[in-house]
This record gives C-alpha cells, sequence and structure tokens, in this order.
C-alpha cells in the first residue's frame, strides 16, 4: 500500500474538487485528491499535511469521507487502508484544563 | 488517582445496563458520559421499541431509559455527566476532563460503551446551515423541544430515517420525501408504511444532486440513480426539485471506537459493523483482558441488542474480578443469549445486511411495493392477509370487527400476541414469525393490539357497520386528536384521498400508552383500502 513507486496515473481535476470535506479545517476534495498524487499514500500522512480530520471534530464528520477518497484515488477499497491512529485527548480540551491534571 | 471495580465510559443503553449488571454483583461501578444528561440515545426515542416483553417491546425508549436509570441507581451506581474520557492508557487507567479538571480513574474492568456517530454524504452545498443529521433533528425535537425547520427532505430510508421522519411529522414539519441510493427501504417496512399512508413519497435509487440558498438550504434537487452503471451516474432528466430549508441525513452510523483503538486493542475495519471495530470474544472482551466492548462501538444494531451486549459485559466483568461464581454466571448469561439470539433472527438480522429475500419464512412472496414505494400495494395487503389468515368467501367469523394486520417482514417482535386477552393473535414462538389472527370472531374490539403494535400495522376493521359503510380503526399518534364527529377524508395506504371519513371515536386510554386509537367510518367497499385520516383543513 505504501509502496510510493506504484502508478495511481495523473490527477484528473475533478467538477467537484472545490467541495469541501473537512469542514472544521476547510479542506477540499480536490486538495485531498492532489495530496495522493503528490505522495500521500496513506491517511496520516494525508491528515500530517492537510490537517483534515484534526480539528474542533477530530474527525468525526471526514473521516470517513477523507478515506474514500483517498482510497478511490488509489484505486483500493477503503477497508485495506489503515485508519487514522487514534490518541489522547480524544476530546476537544481547554489548555488550561489539560493542565489542571490531578 | 479513584479506583472502582469497573468504569463503564458511556451512559447510553448498552453502558448503563453493563453497569446495572456487574453493580448488582456487588462491583463498585462508575460511569462518565461527556453529555449534559444520561441515557444516550435511549431518551430521543419517543416510539415504542420491537421484540418481546424480556425486550421490554412495545415500550417507548425515553421510559426503558428512566427504567434503566433507576435500576442503575437502585444498585448503587455512580453516573458521572458532562465528563469526557480523554484517553485509555495501560492497566486500564483513563484520563477524564471533569468540569475544569483532568482526573485519573483505574477501573479492575472497563466497558467501552461508547457508541456511534452520524455518516455524512458529500453534496453540492452540503455545508449549507440546515443541512443536518438525523440524530441532531431528534435531538433538537426530543430533547429540547425546537422543530428542526418547516419542510424537511429525508436522505436515508433506513429505520433511523424512517422513524425520524415520522418524528418530524409529529412535531409538525413537512417531509417532502425520503431519498435513498438503495433500489429497497432499508429499514422496518411497518415504518415505512406509517409515512406513506401520510401522504410522504418514497424516492428509491435516488440520492442528493445539490442544495440550494444563499445563507441556509431553500432547495434541494435528488435524482435517480443509475444501477447499471457503476460509480454514481444519475439517469438523465430524472431530477426533481423540492423547496425546503431543512436537509436530514441518515445514512448510517460508525462506532466510536477510537478509545479502544488508542488503547491498543485488536481492531478490525469491518463494513457489515459499521467500520472500525473491537475484535471480542462471546462475552464482549477485547484483546486487552478486562476491556470489554458492549453496544453501537463494536457494530452498528439496535438499543435493544445493545443493552443485552452491555448485561453480558458487566456480568464478564463480575466472574472475572470474581464476584460471580462461574455457575451463576453461566446461567445469567445463556439468559441473555437466549434474549439477543431471539433478536438477530428475520429479514433484518445483523447477517442478512443487504441481502435480497424473494419469500418470508412462511414462503409468501415478499411485498415488492413496500420495499419499492413503502407502502403495500392493494394487492400485497390481500396477498398477506389472505394467504396467511385463510379467509375463505363470505367466512362468517369474519363478520364484525376484526383485526387486520399489514404486517409482512420476519421482524423479531411480538406484543401483538401477549396483547389480545382472547388469544386471536398468534406469532408462536419464534418471534420473527408472521402474526395471524386465529381467532377473529372472538375479537372483542378492546384495541389492545391496535396500541402494542410498534410498527402501527394492525387495523380494527368492521366490513359492515351497517348502511353500507364500514368502521376503520387506526393507531393515530398526531396533536391534536380529532373528536369524534370530525370530518374529513380517508386516505389509502399511498397517502391518497380515497373518500370522505368522519371520525367515529378517538380515544387514547393510559393502556395505551399515548397511541391514540382512532376509529373512521367509510363506504363499505373502503374498508380493506382506507388506512389514515386527515382532518378537513381549517375543521
Amino acid at each position: 500500500m505504501n509502496d510510493r513507486s506504484r502508478d495511481i496515473g495523473t490527477f484528473i481535476p475533478g467538477a467537484d474538487d472545490d467541495m469541501i470535506i473537512c469542514r472544521c479545517e476547510e479542506i477540499t476534495k480536490g486538495e485531498i485528491r492532489r495530496a495522493v498524487h503528490d505522495g500521500m499514500f496513506t491517511i496520516a500522512e494525508v491528515r500530517r499535511m492537510l490537517r483534515c480530520g484534526m480539528g474542533l471534530c477530530q474527525g468525526q464528520t471526514c473521516a470517513r469521507l477523507v478515506k474514500g477518497i483517498v482510497a478511490a484515488e488509489l484505486g483500493v477499497r477503503g477497508t485495506e487502508l489503515e485508519s487514522a491512529s487514534a490518541r489522547s485527548p480524544m476530546r476537544p480540551i481547554e489548555m488550561r484544563v489539560l493542565g489542571r491534571d490531578q | 488517582m479513584t479506583r472502582y471495580d469497573l468504569v463503564v465510559v458511556g451512559a447510553g443503553p448498552a453502558g448503563l445496563s453493563a453497569a446495572a449488571e456487574a453493580a448488582k454483583a456487588g462491583l463498585s461501578v462508575c460511569v462518565f458520559d461527556e453529555n449534559a444528561k444520561p441515557g444516550g440515545q435511549l431518551f430521543k426515542q419517543i416510539h415504542k421499541f420491537f421484540g418481546s416483553k424480556e425486550h421490554r417491546a412495545k415500550t417507548r425508549g425515553i421510559r426503558i431509559g428512566e427504567e434503566l436509570l433507576a435500576e442503575a441507581a437502585a444498585a448503587g451506581v455512580e453516573v458521572v455527566l458532562d465528563a469526557a474520557v480523554l484517553g485509555l492508557f495501560a492497566e486500564r487507567e483513563l484520563t477524564v476532563r471533569v468540569g475544569d479538571e483532568v482526573r485519573h480513574v483505574k477501573g479492575d474492568a472497563i466497558v467501552v460503551a461508547t457508541g456511534a456517530s452520524e455518516n455524512m454524504v458529500p453534496f453540492e452545498n452540503w455545508t449549507l446551515p440546515g443541512v443536518i443529521g438525523a440524530g441532531a433533528a431528534q435531538t433538537m425535537m426530543n430533547l429540547h423541544g425546537v422543530r428542526p425547520g418547516k419542510r424537511v427532505l429525508m436522505l436515508g430510508s433506513g429505520n433511523v430515517g424512517l422513524v425520524v421522519s415520522f418524528q418530524l411529522l409529529q412535531a409538525g414539519c413537512e417531509v417532502v420525501a425520503i431519498a435513498d441510493l438503495a433500489p429497497s427501504v432499508g429499514g422496518y417496512g411497518v415504518h415505512a408504511s406509517k409515512l406513506a399512508r401520510t401522504g410522504v413519497p418514497f424516492y428509491l435509487s435516488h440520492t442528493i444532486v445539490r442544495a440550494e440558498g444563499t445563507d441556509h438550504v431553500e432547495r434541494v434537487t435528488i435524482a435517480e440513480v443509475d444501477a447499471s452503471v457503476p460509480g454514481c451516474v444519475f439517469v438523465p432528466r430524472s431530477e426533481k426539485t423540492f423547496d425546503v430549508d431543512t436537509i436530514c441525513i441518515a445514512v448510517g452510523l460508525t462506532p466510536m471506537a477510537q478509545l479502544l483503538n488508542m488503547a491498543g486493542c485488536e481492531m478490525k475495519d469491518d463494513p457489515a459493523r459499521g467500520g472500525l471495530v473491537p475484535v471480542l470474544d462471546a462475552y464482549g472482551e477485547t484483546s486487552i483482558p478486562g476491556v470489554y466492548a458492549a453496544g453501537d462501538v463494536s457494530g452498528i444494531e439496535e438499543a435493544s441488542a445493545a443493552m443485552i451486549e452491555g448485561r453480558i459485559a458487566g456480568l464478564a466483568a463480575a466472574r472475572r474480578l470474581g464476584f460471580l461464581e462461574e455457575g451463576a454466571f453461566a446461567e445469567a448469561v445463556a439468559a441473555q443469549e437466549a434474549a439477543l439470539a431471539g433478536l438477530r433472527k428475520g429479514m433484518f438480522a445483523p447477517g442478512n445486511k443487504g441481502k435480497v429475500f424473494e419469500a418470508t419464512d412462511e414462503g409468501v412472496p415478499i411485498a415488492k411495493n413496500l420495499l419499492r414505494k413503502g407502502f403495500l400495494s392493494e394487492e400485497e395487503a390481500k396477498r398477506f392477509w389472505l394467504d396467511s389468515r385463510v379467509k375463505p368467501e363470505n367466512d362468517n367469523r369474519y363478520s364484525g370487527v376484526h383485526p387486520v394486520i399489514e404486517c409482512t417482514q420476519n421482524i423479531p417482535c411480538n406484543p401483538c400476541q401477549d396483547a389480545c386477552a382472547k388469544g386471536c393473535i398468534l406469532v408462536g414462538a419464534d418471534i420473527t414469525a408472521l402474526p395471524v389472527v386465529g381467532k377473529p370472531e372472538d375479537c372483542t374490539a378492546c384495541g389492545l393490539c391496535v396500541a402494542s403494535c410498534s410498527g402501527q400495522a394492525i387495523f380494527l376493521v368492521n366490513e359492515d357497520a351497517g348502511d353500507g359503510f364500514a368502521e376503520v380503526t387506526l393507531p393515530y399518534e398526531f396533536l391534536p386528536l380529532p373528536e369524534s364527529g370530525q370530518k374529513g377524508a380517508a386516505l389509502a395506504r399511498d397517502g391518497q384521498a380515497l373518500c370522505a371519513a368522519e371520525v367515529v371515536k378517538a380515544a387514547a386510554p393510559k393502556a395505551f400508552d399515548k397511541t391514540c386509537l382512532l376509529t373512521m367510518r367509510v363506504p363499505k367497499e373502503y374498508a380493506q383500502t382506507a388506512r389514515f385520516f386527515k382532518a378537513e383543513v381549517g375543521a
């Protein structure tokens, strides 16, 4: 899956490339597709590059959509892609509260 | 750091059930929930549940939630609200934000019952205000008493889409259409039928093309999808545009299993279960000893199943910590497993997702119009009524009032059988079997079967009430309640006006649990087609 020498074809612009997928970070479908063609073959890499799924809702809405878009671009099934990692804090939290660790 | 025998994450149906069961065995139990109110989705469920007595069938979800909370409280369960669990770490340690601080909590056993989140589907302008999840609509209506909009399009014909559509109607919204990409209705046919007969149209093999509006949704366009071509290709000139202010999305749920994932539990991406779920043993234990999962977090199902999974996990935790002997555990789990097996049968069993049936278990060809349009055609209604109820022409057992049951799918439900004191209605030991009216001549027209049917699929019909009229009694859950003598129209199963009708009686005694039984008088020839009453406008 991470074989970057694999040919996934060239990036073909789509009519719905302007459609926002990650609402929290305002990342469009085109940006996600472009990232795959720029060599980001995993959800973790796409996240790190674009920050989709790393906003307030932590991917609650878009994780599934991003996975679908990346899988389609790579020509694989969604289940073949490793899901994004999950780590603490699981919910948005203010730094002043996080610092008040009892 | 505080230590408990059992820490439960999520105070929904699964979490509360696990907590109550474990606390009754003697464990000290603490439940954390990020919401301000406990109960998860239960308190939004104002409809009557399916199943049998042991699953609390015909009881409304809100009532089940109240009972569960009382049970947990009586058992000594501590429920901490507005408490967001931030992480699950080694040695079953949790960090929880409670109020303005982060607490560390340890459980000798942990049950993760975090539920699921709603899926979204992107289309042109899906980010316009007015596009909401069906769960959000339910929260607004049933928890906060706020109507989400005036005119709504529902995307998704699964049970969530159907149940929420009906609740939207009850809240006074107009549901302009229900659309679904799938070629047939995904949820229970009885849920679809109670919408269709009020006049809500179903568009299967359709999805949303675009929403339009300046600063909020003003219009939505759907179109038919060409099933013969891979991908989402619209059939030319199949577009339909509706003026709406709300688009409700009910296209499935995804388990919220992130806590288990971060803890290092073995996970599996299983589309049949809704996404990434933990791998569990028979009692809900994950690959990490002492960490259990129950409810939607381990695979999307109904709340009734979640409650049983919770109880099994609670029992398993009790056994693990030495609070339950092997024998007592085996006995208690066997009872729960039997109840779960009863729910997981029939056409909608978890293993049958997406399966196309040609006939019911009884061998009656399935009602295809119901799957395609949301209502039984006259022929289908007759097929199920006549085939399974053996009504020879001019059988005088059918003179007078008798029940007509329009329940045509093998779903796990049998309150109608228990409701009839005369034993007129038979479902049998297998609760997914279709109900049969065995002794129509014994019907006393008490109406308990009509009120007990969670699918609102039972009608009392008197084909000859005199003077060329018939009387049809139907379940009615809208306000204001019509009054006797009120005039209006009788609607057919497809919601089309058939004829003039007059309300003979409308009653909602306590035993009916807020379901009103409305009896209307219609010309005799409409006895088997008139299935809803619509009051005259301005009446």
